[in-house]
């Protein structure tokens, strides 16, 4: 090879580079490492790691099992190390697996159009936000202080160059619900979208309805998140112009916050302006039906600086682990794991006093009065479990106070141990025990 | 006309999952319920609660698995073979990847764990930090860009942050016309006016071109190293000091990186932001279109204002620092995809500094060995010597009539996935060529055969090669049909 390129050794092919961009020392990096040596190296990695801890974390990332199937197809090379299907006629079965991805997310969110997956929930939250602005040709973001605060610094960071400005509205300090009477003394003509979660951050399902009812009388789209994907297999989907969310919940490993997969789904006729890739249903030359890549004239490599957004990629093998995962548990698998999740997360609420009392899916806040989220945490870690996440970060009002998650994986008697180790905190009876045992 | 590579087999069919369903079948099992049951209607309030997720698949365990597997025998892929798409860096994918971003303690770890529990992740995230940095002769770098794009737009955003500190954020970005289209996309959603830059003779920086357009409303000068030609930009250096002299910066698209690694790097030519794409140079698995990795690593002067949080090492502990004033703030939830990084550390430890030195070495050999291959054959409008890559035109074979495009499709029935069609842009009928280094001399022989060998029968077979692929379960697909009236989801046919 190096005769037929007329070279007699590889670093001749280097000579043309100006002598002053040259390294000219070896790279200072070990010298590589057996197979063995690699996966002796993260396994020591993952050791000093929280292993073998029960967990009540959500806020975002939760613990949900993740069927064998799921890996046992994305482990296929033909998936896993193909390329984006740009060459429709060699790439049938990604294509194919997207269109039914789109199908899906359209079914669970009632949505009319979905797109083949966005980065995650909290960057397709802030693409769907500056959608409705090119939907509305206005710049006002309205956005419930009860979405994931991560998501919100996302969008901060997306907007503040497009001259968006960003009004935030409060919760309800009783029911951990969006104060929707604050968000409509807030809204005004120049609102492209009011932006809610739900469920939200602390757990509450949002009157996504209302806030809607809301945002159209004066002309904004509303635009809703989503972060526990499980509760749609309950829930009843809202009635938003664009519903961006987040599908880690769907036998996608927590991996320390990535890779996830996003969606954003909205109306018919606002698809043209949707961000991202979109698979479409044809034919071939013989008539069969085939998929391809549709639409593009919204994309980068077409329309450049004028696109509808720089996103270059989707997550398709972690949006194919979504529809594997929806494929298993199906219609009604989807609903028996969200009963199973409020069952779990009521379960635990009873042994607790949550602070809010709006209705919650599979998390809530919880106070800990005079000892702190950190403390009673500490004391759980004594006995290998993870506790919920101390609010204060997130929220000074609520330093006082942590988010507890319980999922199909969490055991009663851990449950009881949360539950015992908060004891001397409850103020009051467990709230709404009549809801349990009606079976 | 002799295809060495493949013969046909049957292909399965296999209808959509929705096709397949009927009610009762499941692939489900659940645990049975250590606490008692719950009403939705009573605990959500009835209005919350659905009926039931219309239209949602029921299929049995094995109707899945046969499912996907059927599909993804339709798909070609790394594992099948060459990849030869430009730009695009398809390597082989190290298996041993996939099983440590598989480890337990890595793979469940919650991005809000105690930071005394994640020491393991920190510690994985701070060895790639400096591998990058190492490779990049940079001074700091974020890992949380989710992919390329991303990166751009962190980088982009840390430039205007800066020359907003100093005063006046400006207006314009430059970006010459031979750039990926991410990069004027980026541009504008950070807020600039983009400037398109006409590149010399030669496919080059026109560096009188660009003294004339750096002004005071300059930001900065996005520019991929080797450009999108696979020719290295000689006058990187000179490009350097025309805009710093004007107070703007230099952006480097690192998507071209894998040509450089152990050779030549960034922060010795004068560039102050770059990102790099984790799923090309350093081998993290496309997986059909993602996920990615694009982490940024900047100069010195840049590094107050990279995302929150940044690693922070406080005698044996990793902690996160969020107290940093001049952020740009976050651009994706927690810290990155964490997943990516693992399995491009590990292809960085399986090499070590030499190895890495030697898959530059190799891709660029791989390339050129291509380019002497074929130069008899197709046209190479730009002659100067390349790197990692070879974009030749289809000006020869268009006087037949065929294009580009129909050559590409014409490699599917040689067994070969498709080069790079009609980009970069500067190229009339473009047909860009990487082809790895992970590629050996018999694959690149099959190759460089099938190219000849589809040169030949556009001599004498034009419209054959016009109508290709003729051996794939899936002929030629009307995209246009797809785009004027879209069928973006399945609806069940009306009985």
């Amino acid at each position: 090879m190096l005769e037929a390129c007329g070279v007699e050794k590889p670093e001749d092919l280097f000579t043309h580079l100006p002598e002053a961009v040259r390294l000219k020392r070896p790279l200072q990096l070990p010298p590589g490492i057996s197979e063995y040596e690699i996966v002796d190296y993260f396994r020591r990695r993952g050791d000093q790691n929280a292993n073998g801890y029960a967990s009540f974390l959500g806020a975002g990332v939760y613990g949900h099992y993740r069927p064998v199937l799921v890996d046992t197809v994305v482990a296929r090379g033909e998936f896993l190390t193909s390329y984006t299907p740009y060459q429709a006629e060699m790439a049938q079965g990604t294509l194919t697996t997207i269109f039914e991805f789109q199908t899906m997310i359209c079914q669970l969110t009632g949505m009319d159009v979905a797109n083949a997956s966005m980065y995650d929930g909290s960057t397709g939250l802030a693409e769907a936000a500056l959608m409705a602005a090119r939907l509305t040709s206005k710049g006002g973001l309205l956005v419930a202080r009860s979405v994931h605060p991560e998501y919100q610094e996302v969008l901060h960071t997306y907007a503040k160059n497009q001259g968006m400005p960003i009004t935030e509205f409060e919760y309800d300090a009783e029911t951990g619900a969006a104060d929707l009477d604050d968000m409509e003394r807030k809204l005004n003509d120049l609102t492209a979208a009011v932006i809610v979660q739900s469920p939200n951050f602390f757990g509450v399902v949002e009157d996504v309805k209302r806030a809607a009812e809301i945002a159209h009388r004066r002309g904004a789209l509303l635009v809703m998140g989503f972060a526990e994907a499980v509760s749609l297999g309950i829930l009843e989907p809202p009635k938003a112009d664009i519903i961006a969310g987040e599908l880690q919940s769907f036998a996608i490993s927590p991996s320390y916050g990535g890779p996830y997969a996003g969606i954003i789904a909205t109306r018919e006729k606002f698809a043209r302006q949707m961000p991202g890739r979109l698979v479409g249903e044809t034919t071939d030359t013989h008539g069969n039906r085939a998929f391809c890549l549709t639409l593009a004239t919204r994309e980068q490599h077409i329309r450049r600086e004028k696109a509808t957004s720089n996103i270059c990629t989707n997550q398709a093998l972690i949006a194919l682990m979504a529809t594997v995962f929806m494929s298993v548990y199906g219609k009604e698998g989807l609903r028996e794991l969200a009963e199973q999740n409020l069952a779990k997360a009521h379960y635990l609420a009873s042994r607790l006093t949550p602070r809010f009392s709006g209705p919650f899916f599979n998390e809530f806040v919880v106070s800990t009065g005079d000892r702190s989220p950190e403390e009673i945490n500490a004391a759980l870690l004594d006995r290998k479990i993870i506790g919920g996440l101390p609010l204060g970060r997130f929220y000074p009002e609520l330093s006082d106070a942590m988010l507890l998650c319980a999922t199909e994986m969490s055991h009663r008697e851990d449950m009881d141990i949360v539950g015992q180790a908060l004891q001397p905190a409850r103020s009051s009876q467990p709230r709404s025990p009549e809801i349990l045992n009606v079976h | 006309m002799s295809i060495k590579k493949v013969r046909s087999h049957i292909s399965p069919n296999e209808a959509l999952l929705f096709e397949r369903s009927s009610p009762g079948k499941k692939a489900y099992q659940l645990p049975a319920l250590d606490v008692p049951a719950v009403d939705p209607r009573t605990a959500l309030g009835e209005q919350n609660v659905r009926a039931g997720i219309e239209g949602f698949p029921e299929v049995s365990e094995v109707e899945v698995i046969r499912h996907f597997t059927r599909l993804s025998t339709w798909n070609y892929a790394i594992d099948y073979g060459m990849y030869p798409l430009g730009s695009c860096t398809m390597k082989y994918n190290p298996r041993v990847n996939e099983l440590v971003a598989r480890t337990e303690g890595l793979a469940w770890a919650h991005p809000y764990q105690p930071e005394s529990l994640s020491q393991g992740v920190m510690e994985i995230m701070a060895h790639l930090e400096s591998a990058l940095l190492e490779i990049t002769g940079m001074d700091a770098v974020t890992l949380q860009p989710a992919a390329g794009a991303q990166g751009e737009l962190t980088g982009i955003l840390l430039i205007r942050a800066l020359l907003a500190q100093r005063g006046n954020p400006r207006k314009k970005i430059l970006i010459p016309d031979s750039a990926h289209g991410t990069n004027p996309a980026t541009a504008a959603i950070a807020g600039y006016v983009v400037e398109n830059i006409r590149s010399d003779e030669h496919g080059l920086l026109d560096l009188a071109a660009l003294e004339k357009s750096v002004t005071e409303d300059v930001a900065g000068l996005m520019v991929t190293n080797p450009n999108t030609l696979g020719v290295f930009e000689s006058r990187i250096i000179a490009a350097a000091e025309v805009l710093h002299r004007k107070g703007a910066l230099l952006y480097m698209d690192g998507a071209n990186m894998n040509a450089l690694v152990g050779i030549a790097r960034p922060g010795d030519f004068g560039v102050d932001v770059m990102h790099l794409n984790l799923h090309k140079t350093f081998s993290t698995p496309h997986g059909g279109g993602g996920p990615g990795g694009g982490p940024v690593a900047v100069k010195k002067e840049l590094e107050p204002f990279l995302p929150v949080p940044r690693l922070k090492r406080a005698g044996e502990r990793w902690s996160f620092d969020y107290d940093r004033p001049l952020s740009i703030g976050k651009v994706k939830a927690f810290y990155g995809n964490f997943g990516v990084l693992v399995r491009a550390l590990a292809y960085i430890l399986a090499h070590g500094g030499n190895g890495l030195r030697a898959a530059t070495m190799d891709a660029v050999l791989n390339a050129n060995y291509i380019r002497k291959k074929l130069e008899p054959f197709f046209d190479l409008p730009y002659t100067l010597p390349n790197m990692h890559e070879v974009v030749f035109s289809d000006e020869r074979q268009a006087r037949q009539g065929v294009r580009t495009g129909d050559i590409a499709k014409r490699l599917i029935d040689y067994g070969f996935h498709p080069y790079t069609v009609s980009f970069p842009l500067i190229v009339r009928g473009a047909m860009m060529i990487e082809p790895t280094e992970t590629e050996g001399k018999l694959e690149l022989d099959l190759f460089i055969d099938a190219m000849i060998s589809i040169a030949k029968e556009i001599e004498t077979e034009p419209e054959m090669v016009k109508t290709a692929p003729h051996s794939t379960r899936t002929s030629r697909v009307d995209e246009v049909k797809a785009a004027r009236k879209p069928v973006l989801k399945w609806t069940p046919v009306p009985h």
